[in-house]
Order: C-alpha cells, then sequence, then structure tokens
C-alpha cells in the first residue's frame, strides 16, 4: 500500500493539534505556553497546506512549469513571525504572573488554595 | 441648515458644548455665563418654532428627509405639525423658565456646568423624540431622554436616594423603550415603512394584520412605562431625589409626557379600535383615580405632586383612549393646562423647600404670613389643579367629565363614578397642600437658621408667569390655548375635530354638577380626614410596585449570580477546557445537520517518499513522548524544538523554502526564550490532575485533532482553485521581482504586511511593559546541578561568536537583498540577523552584550521597532508625492558600473522597515527577558 504525502500531512497536523490542546488545558503555565507553540504548529502547516501540496515547485518564477500556491505560503510566514512574538509575549506572562502571585498555576492560586 | 434640524441640533450641540465649556470652573462669573448660554440657546430654538407657528397654526406640516442607513429602513427625517409644535413650545418655553429658575435654585457649590449640559442634552433629547419623522431616530432620543433623565436625577450622586431613584427610572422607562422598540420593529414590518408621514397614512392595514394586538401591546408598555401609568407609576415618585428644577421639567411638563405624546402621535395608526379604547382608557381611568387617592396621604410636597402628575397623566391617557373626537381636544388641552400648573407647583415646592429647609407638610403651616407672594401663585395653580372655576383646570376637567358621561367604555356607570370620585380626590389634595403650607397654624421644628421669605424675583418670576397664564387661559381659553390646541387636536385625530367651543360657561348639565360634586366632596373630605384621623400616613402595602421592582431586581440579581458562580467558578483551566468544548460542538453541528458526511476528494495525490514516512513517524514520537512527559520542562522545550524542526523539513519538502528559512530562524530564537524563561520558573510541572481531568482532557484533544485531521485530508485531497494564479502572473510585471512570496509580501499585500509588523511591534511592547523593572533571582544551577551561566564565557564560543557576527550580517544582507527573487526578504534576513545577536548574548554574557548594543534593558530597542515602522511607513506615503495610494509600489532595473544590472525596487525600502522592525522586535524580548533575570548568588 501507498502512503500518500497527503495522509501525512493531514495525521501530523492532528496529531500536533491533539498534542497542542492536551497541554494547553495543563494547569501550570508552563506546558500551556508549550502547547501554544504546538498549535501555532499545527495551524501554520494546516494554512500552508490550504494551497495543496506541491513538491519540486517553489514559487519563483521562470523556475519551471508548475508552481506552487505562493498565497498560503506568504500568509503563513507573517504568521510564523508573530507566533513567535506571542510565545514571547506570553511565556513573558506567565513569569510576571509567577513574581505576582507566587505559582505558576494558570488559575493564579495553588489547587485547593 | 434646514430650520426643523436646527431646532434640534441647537441645545444638541450647541448648548451642550457651550454648557460643557463654561460650565467646567464653578465660579460665580462662569456660572451665569453658563446660565446665559443655556438661555440663549434655549430662546433661539423657541425663537424659531415660533418663527415657523403661523404655518403650522394654518394648517401645514413641515417635513424635512436625509438619508441616514437607507439599507436599514433609517433615515433622519423631521416632521413639525400641530401636535409637535405643541410639544415643542412647551419643551422650549418651560425649559427657558427652568433655566433661570434653576440658577437661583442650585447652590454656589452645585457644579453648574453640569446641570445645565445634562439639562440641554434632555431638553434636545425631547425636542428629537416629538419631531422625529422616522420611528427609529425617535426611539433612539427617546433612550436619550432616559438616559439623560437618569443622569439628571441622579444629579446629587452623593445621595442614596438620588442614585436608587435614577436607576429605578432608568431600569423602567428605559427598560419600556427597549419593549417599544420591539413593537416598532413589528409595526414597520407590518407597514412597511418606518416613516411617520406614511405611517399615518396606513392605519387600516395596520389595525386589520393579525399582528396588530401584540404590536399595540409592545408598544403601550412603553407608552405607560414613560408616562407612569398604573401598574408601572412606581418610578416617578421615587425620581423626586432629583433636583426640583428636573422634577418640575421632566415630572410634570416633558418627559413624563413623552408616553401621552406618542399615544397621541401614534392614534392614527394605532388608536380607534374597541381594543385600544378598551386597554389604553381603563387603564388611564384605573390611574386617575389610584394615583389621586394615594397622593392625599403623602406628606412630601414632592410626593404628593408626583401622584397627582400620575393621576393626571392618567387623566390624558384616558382621553386619548377614548374615540370620540372631542376627547381628542380635551387631552391636548389638558396637556397645556397641566403642564402649566404643575411646574409652577413644583417650583413653589422647590421654593419652599429652600427657604425652609423641608417640604414635610408636617411640618410646614402658616407660610402665607411670611411669604404671601410665593403663596399667592402657589394658591392659584393649585386652584388650577383642583379644578376650581374660572381656573385653567377646571375647563379640560368639565370636558374629562363630559367626556366619562358620554363613554363607550363597557364599563357602564361606573366611568363616570370613578370619574366623580377621581376628582374629590384631586380636590382634597390640593386642598392638603394649600392649608397644610400656608395656613393651619406655624411651621415646625425648621432649621434654627431658616428665615423663610419671598425668593429672589429670578425665581419667583417663572412662577409668577406660569400662574398668570393658570388664570389668563381659565377666562379666556379661546384666544390663547385655542389656535394651538385646535392644530394639535388636528394632527392627533387626522382629520379635524367637528365644532367645539372651549368656554367657561356651558350650561347648568351634568359635568357642572359633578365638578360641585367634586369640589365639595373634597373639601369635606379632607376636613374629615384632617379633623379625625389627623392624616395618619399611607404606607404602601407590600405587593406595592415599588416593592416587586425591587424583590423582581433582587431576584435577578441572584440568579445571574448563581449562573455565573455556576459557570465561571474563576479556573482559567476549567474555562478553557469549556472554550474547546464549544468549538468542537459549533464544529461538529454542521456535519450532524447534513444527509451525508463529506468524503475524500478525487486529486492524484503524491506518493510519499521513505524519509518523510521516517520523519513522520519521528514526529509522533516526538508529540507522543512530549505529552507522556510534559512534567520534565527542560526536556519538553527540546522536544517541541524537534516538533518546530520537522515543521521546517515539512516546508523544505513541499516547495516553500521562505517557510523553512522563516521557522528554521524562528526555531533558534524562541527556544532560547523558552530556556531563559524556563531559568526563573518552576524546572518540573507538579503531577496534580486527577485520572479523571486527564481522560477528559485527552478525549478533548483527540477529538480537536482528529477533527482538524479530517478537515486537512478533506481538503487536501480535492482540487482547488485559487486567486493565487493573478499573482504568479503579475509578480513580475507588476512587481519587479520573481519571488512570488516576497513579492506578495512587500507589494500586492503590503498592506497586510505592514499591519503584522505593526502588530509585531505591539507584541515586543507588550512585553516590555509587562517586565520592565521586574527583577527575579534565579538560581545559578537547576534541579540537576547544572549551571545556568558560564562561571567565564568560553574562549571557543567567543571567538565563534565574533568571527560569526560579520558573517551572519553578510549573509542577512545578502538575503535580504535576493529577497526579491529568491528565497529571503527582510523577514528572513531580520531573524538570520538576530539570531547571530543572540549567539553575541550567550557568549559574552548578558551585561556585556547588552552594553555593545545599547540596550538599556531592552528598552532601546523600542527606537529600533519604531524606526523600522517609520520606515514602512513613509515608504507608503511616498506614493502619496506620485498621486497613488499608500504603498503603491515603483521599480525599475538601471545599469551601474561595476555591479551590472541593479534590479531595484521602492519594496526594498518598505522590506528594509520590515527587517528592522523584526531585528528589534526580538531582540527586545530576548534583553528584557535576560536584564529580568538575576543571578542568586546568596
Amino acid at each position: 500500500m501507498n502512503v500518500s504525502m497527503e495522509f501525512l500531512v493531514a495525521s501530523g497536523i492532528g496529531w500536533v493539534t491533539a498534542c497542542g490542546v492536551f497541554l494547553m488545558l495543563r494547569g501550570r503555565s508552563f506546558p500551556v505556553v508549550l502547547g501554544l507553540t504546538l498549535i501555532g504548529y499545527a495551524v501554520n502547516v494546516f494554512i500552508f497546506a490550504m494551497g495543496r501540496l506541491w513538491t519540486g515547485a517553489p514559487p519563483i518564477i521562470g523556475n519551471g512549469e508548475v508552481i506552487a500556491d505562493p498565497l498560503p505560503q506568504a500568509l503563513v510566514l507573517t504568521a510564523i513571525v508573530i507566533g513567535f512574538a506571542t510565545t514571547g509575549f506570553v511565556i513573558e506572562l506567565a513569569l510576571r504572573s509567577h513574581h505576582e502571585s507566587g505559582t505558576d498555576h494558570v488559575d493564579g492560586k495553588e489547587p485547593g488554595a | 441648515m434646514n430650520p426643523l434640524a436646527t431646532i434640534v441640533l441647537l441645545p444638541l450641540l450647541a448648548g451642550t458644548l457651550l454648557c460643557f465649556g463654561l460650565g467646567r470652573d464653578n465660579s460665580p462669573a462662569r456660572r451665569t455665563l453658563t446660565v446665559l448660554a443655556a438661555g440663549a440657546v434655549t430662546v433661539a430654538a423657541l425663537a424659531l418654532l415660533l418663527s415657523l407657528a403661523p404655518q403650522i397654526l394654518a394648517g401645514q406640516t413641515l417635513i424635512a428627509h436625509t438619508d441616514w442607513v437607507p439599507s436599514l429602513g433609517l433615515s433622519i427625517g423631521w416632521r413639525l405639525d400641530g401636535l409637535a409644535l405643541l410639544f415643542a413650545l412647551l419643551i422650549t418655553g418651560i425649559g427657558l423658565l427652568i433655566v433661570i429658575y434653576a440658577h437661583f435654585y442650585l447652590a454656589a457649590s452645585d457644579p453648574a456646568g453640569k446641570f445645565y449640559t445634562l439639562l440641554m442634552l434632555f431638553m434636545a433629547a425631547m425636542l428629537g423624540v416629538v419631531m422625529s419623522d422616522n420611528i427609529m431616530l425617535l426611539v433612539v432620543f427617546w433612550e436619550l431622554t432616559s438616559v439623560s433623565s437618569f443622569l439628571l436625577v441622579g444629579y446629587w450622586g452623593h445621595k442614596e436616594e438620588a442614585r436608587a431613584g435614577a436607576r429605578m427610572a432608568l431600569a423602567v422607562t428605559g427598560g419600556g423603550g427597549l419593549v417599544m422598540l420591539a413593537g416598532f420593529v413589528l409595526l414597520g414590518q407590518v407597514a412597511g415603512t418606518y416613516e411617520l408621514s406614511e405611517l399615518l397614512t396606513r392605519g387600516d392595514i395596520i389595525k386589520a394584520d393579525p399582528l396588530y394586538p401584540l404590536l399595540l401591546g409592545l408598544i403601550l408598555v412603553g407608552c405607560f412605562t414613560k408616562s407612569a401609568q398604573v401598574p408601572f407609576h412606581f418610578w416617578l415618585p421615587e425620581a423626586m431625589a432629583a433636583p426640583t428644577p428636573v422634577s418640575a421639567y421632566l415630572h410634570s411638563a416633558t418627559m413624563v409626557k413623552a408616553g401621552v405624546f406618542l399615544l397621541a402621535r401614534l392614534y392614527p395608526v394605532l388608536g380607534g379600535t374597541d381594543l385600544f379604547e378598551g386597554v389604553v382608557a381603563s387603564f388611564g381611568l384605573a390611574t386617575v383615580a389610584f394615583a389621586a387617592w394615594v397622593a392625599i396621604f403623602k406628606h412630601d410636597m414632592k410626593a404628593l405632586l408626583a401622584y397627582s402628575t400620575v393621576s393626571h397623566l392618567g387623566f390624558i391617557t384616558f382621553l386619548i383612549g377614548l374615540g370620540s373626537p372631542l376627547s381628542a381636544v380635551a387631552a391636548v388641552f389638558h396637556i397645556l393646562n397641566h403642564a402649566t400648573f404643575k411646574a409652577a407647583l413644583f417650583m413653589s415646592a422647590g421654593i419652599i423647600d429652600h427657604e425652609t429647609g423641608t417640604r414635610d407638610l408636617r411640618r410646614l403651616g402658616g407660610l402665607y404670613r411670611l411669604m404671601p407672594w410665593t403663596a399667592t401663585f402657589a394658591m392659584t395653580a393649585a386652584a388650577a389643579m383642583a379644578g376650581i372655576p374660572l381656573f385653567n383646570g377646571f375647563l379640560s376637567k368639565e370636558m374629562f367629565f363630559h367626556e366619562a358621561v358620554e363613554s363607550t367604555l363597557p364599563w357602564g356607570v361606573a366611568v363616570p363614578v370613578i370619574a366623580t370620585l377621581a376628582g374629590i380626590f384631586s380636590m382634597a389634595y390640593s386642598v392638603r397642600l394649600v392649608h397644610a403650607t400656608f395656613f393651619n397654624g406655624v411651621p415646625k421644628d425648621l432649621p434654627p437658621d431658616a428665615h423663610p421669605h419671598d425668593p429672589p424675583i429670578g425665581m419667583l418670576a417663572p412662577v409668577a408667569l406660569l400662574a398668570v397664564l393658570c388664570v389668563v387661559v381659565g377666562v379666556l381659553p379661546a384666544i390663547t390655548y385655542g389656535p394651538l390646541v385646535h392644530s394639535a387636536a388636528t394632527a392627533l385625530l387626522g382629520t379635524a375635530p367637528p365644532d367645539y367651543h372651549l368656554a367657561i360657561w356651558h350650561g347648568f348639565n351634568l359635568p357642572l354638577l359633578m365638578s360641585a360634586i367634586a369640589v365639595a366632596g373634597g373639601l369635606a373630605l379632607y376636613f374629615t380626614l384632617q379633623k379625625s384621623f389627623g392624616l395618619p400616613g399611607y404606607t404602601p402595602q407590600r405587593w406595592s410596585g415599588k416593592a416587586s421592582f425591587t424583590c423582581l431586581m433582587d431576584s435577578l440579581f441572584a440568579f445571574s449570580g448563581r449562573l455565573t458562580g455556576r459557570i465561571e467558578n474563576g479556573s482559567l483551566q476549567r474555562s478553557l477546557a469549556l472554550l474547546v468544548l464549544l468549538v468542537l460542538i459549533l464544529a461538529v453541528a454542521p456535519f450532524g445537520a447534513a444527509d451525508r458526511l463529506p468524503e475524500a476528494g478525487s486529486r492524484t495525490l503524491l506518493d510519499a517518499p521513505p524519509l518523510a514516512i521516517v520523519v513522520w513517524a519521528l514526529l509522533l514520537a516526538a508529540g507522543g513522548t512530549l505529552v507522556w512527559t510534559h512534567h520534565a520542562r527542560f526536556q519538553a522545550v527540546v522536544l517541541t524544538g524537534v516538533v518546530g524542526m520537522v515543521t521546517a523539513l515539512t516546508f523544505v519538502a513541499l516547495s516553500a523554502p521562505d517557510l523553512a528559512l522563516t521557522q528554521l530562524s524562528v526555531e533558534v530564537v524562541s527556544t532560547v526564550l523558552l530556556l531563559m524563561g524556563l531559568a526563573l520558573l518552576p524546572q518540573t510541572s507538579p503531577r496534580e490532575s486527577t485520572s479523571l481531568r486527564y481522560g477528559r482532557d485527552a478525549a478533548l484533544a483527540l477529538a480537536a485533532g482528529g477533527g482538524v485531521a479530517a478537515l486537512a485530508w478533506l481538503m487536501l485531497t480535492r482540487d482547488h482553485a485559487s486567486i493565487s494564479w493573478f499573482f504568479l502572473d503579475n509578480t513580475l510585471p507588476g512587481g519587479g521581482g520573481t519571488n512570488a512570496v516576497n513579492v506578495i509580501l512587500v507589494d500586492f499585500r503590503g498592506y497586510d504586511t505592514f499591519g503584522e509588523i505593526t502588530v509585531l511591534g505591539i507584541a515586543a511592547l507588550g512585553a516590555l511593559a509587562l517586565l520592565d523593572g521586574l527583577r527575579v533571582k534565579r538560581p545559578t544551577v537547576d534541579t540537576a546541578g547544572r549551571a545556568w551561566s558560564f562561571e567565564q564565557q568560553p574562549l571557543l564560543l567567543r571567538v565563534a561568536a565574533r568571527i560569526v557576527l560579520p558573517l551572519a550580517l553578510v549573509v542577512s544582507a545578502y538575503i535580504f537583498w535576493r529577497g526579491h527573487n529568491l528565497p529571503g526578504g527582510g523577514f528572513i534576513a531580520g531573524l538570520v540577523t538576530a539570531v547571530a545577536l543572540v549567539l553575541q548574548f550567550m557568549a559574552l554574557g548578558q551585561a556585556r552584550a547588552e552594553s555593545a548594543l545599547h540596550g538599556a534593558a531592552g528598552r532601546r530597542f523600542s527606537r529600533w521597532i519604531g524606526s523600522g515602522l517609520a520606515i514602512a511607513g513613509l515608504t507608503g506615503v511616498a506614493a502619496f508625492v506620485f498621486g497613488k495610494p499608500f504603498l503603491t509600489s515603483a521599480h525599475g532595473h538601471p545599469t551601474v558600473a561595476v555591479l551590472g544590472e541593479l534590479p531595484l525596487a521602492s519594496a526594498a525600502v518598505f522590506d528594509l522597515g520590515v527587517y528592522i522592525t523584526v531585528v528589534g522586535a526580538t531582540l527586545l524580548m530576548l534583553s528584557v527577558l535576560g536584564a529580568t533575570s538575576k543571578e542568586n548568588h546568596g
């Protein structure tokens, strides 16, 4: 049986999303930040894949007949950079919250406290 | 500008702005200026109205229209006919007297600017209500009267009862307004128009529609709440906590009349049916008698007057409800009469309160001797209120009795009996007001500094004017209010009323007898109560309107408190899980409703090479391990990096070199960032989730992942039509570059990119704001005993960093330059530069790298962000110079000696802005985090 790239990409996106959501639902801020990062990866690849999958066809004019869809790539490029900025912001938010509340639990207090 | 619009806009804009501006300073001179401004604006509006009055009285209707939101049926339409003119004259005329009176009434410490600004706002709102030709516009002004009256009633916000009264007035009248809005929407749907001028001609269609009872009910709730009809009357006495000029204006002459105005306005549209007559007249009649009875037992002058107002509003409502043309004449006539005498009485109550320090009828007395002028005017107005012959109230009361006798209501003889009883009660409370205030011994328990005497002329003159009017109109009704009443009644009915005579003497008839009974009965009732029972205060029953309102409000608050407590228990973790669940439900629901599930498409799929399968397996393993062992945080960061690397490889394999480069460099920077953050946080996560929570979260996560995978699969197996082919065709001729991704970023969609780098800058500045000045001590080693920083920076790393920096800068310059044609560009070049600089931080240590870059704990980098954004923005603005829209690009290929042909595009300058912003934002985040982290050597 031949495995298709499409299957690998789709299942990969799903798996990373699942891992991301699970981590996002943890109680401590650090796993939540990692979860958000993972969801960021999955979303970026998902948007990128909306232009369908192409091999050996970078969107450079004059590089051959078939050329990949450049629009999702342009969207994702800025999304990656903004995703990085959000990660940075959230980790610094987690630090501040830890400093203010004395706990790194997202609810701002130790469970049961 | 159209004169009709000007009448509303004068107080709305000129009035509020002038009073606000002049009244900001509460010095005596400024107070005078403020009141002069308010007076001038009111006089201007009044003069404009008077200049238009002859046309209206001659039977014309002035209409002016401007489109507002035509698609929603909204237009700004103004209408001035007899009814609108009558109300507009009341609003501006009484308004002018109130402006003067309030100047003397308010204490020097009361902010005059606030009072007059709100008063002007209210005046504009009322004028808007009566002069709107579009019912949606009317609703806007209607709610504006509720809001401005809320602010006016709560003018003395430091008093608890003022706040409570204001709140109740807003809840009842504003809530009624919302119900009315629903009725108006139905009305507009049924009639097919929201314009009054068209609605007024479509009454028959509307009354024949099955929705008529519903829309009538909804609109009546609005009218009854505003005009304080039983059972919604209870807010009006509570609103007496307002300053007395406000009560005189809002609660006698204008706002409470808005409800009866609307009844009159829509009479041709809604009125004339048995249902309308039965409901409106019955509620009106019940209100007249009930409120008049309650008024007798009120000890507070203003509360007595408030219940009297409720009673008189019922009087007017009853008359409008009745079908006969003459009752319409009586209704509009009484609107004028009541405004005249009631405003005078409220102002007198204000004077007495001002002079004696109390409004309690049990403590007042004998004031006739101390303040004869006030007493004379107040007694004149009270006589009108009681309906004594020769005063204006008598005339409309006679007409009221006449209509009660003639009425075709199904209550038979009960109607004239109740009307007569109401007359007796009115007489009784009027007598009580006069007797208890001006006669009946001497004042008791007054404050020691109170020396009651007649007030300054400015306070007395408005009362005097109104009292004189009561008499003049009472004697000569036809030549004073006559023309106005005739034109307003014509507008109310839609046709001219039949012949009638406004005159004192109609011969001996039943109404005259009823009047006589009312006067004699009222006197007897009052003195009996006074002598035998000493007027033992009336205490509201437990089921009173106020009590039920309070009970309703309390239970609403309790209910929403319980609901909130149940949904939101303060745990973000729980809220997030609910959010994910909700998203899942919303995403799955449409598939549940569909006939069959979507199937995979028929696109030719790409075969996966073995390497791809290996990488895929690596991804699954990395993700699984990450979830399983996320408690060990350092390891979790590394595994997250692995997932990022697989992402980058995916981009490489699938023809996205730009994305791969971006992802790789971001991966480096964000891993450094995560580790720097981790150094200041606990190194492990405790195992604290219950297995139930693990199971729940795993189910949510797998459902979310499965859903996303299914969606991606469905999309990927289908061919697609894309707008991108346009970009590909135009990249070279239109953008002057061959790298389509970069050309889209900096040229076609440059505006988006500009927005995105702005977001980037904001996120970085947000991080700075979060951590600026914060210092957190961090341990020198982690839990495994590994040092967080080098004792001395290793030589090899220092040397390498020194060599790498210039190399990296050259590389990023190259990547930047070629970006327009080959993979690269500002974003990637910026990240590469940032990576090289991060290496300096690691090799040289925070402090030395900082000083080399003049980072100032990250603050300096905000300037980089600013310059980057400025460069990008200015490139866009430069297009204006050439008469092109924002961010239009230009490009050329000049040939330069040595370098050969250079591909130049203005977009490259824009990309430079992107580059600088990216470098600045990245370094800012790292630098501020580094500065926060202080070594704990202790």
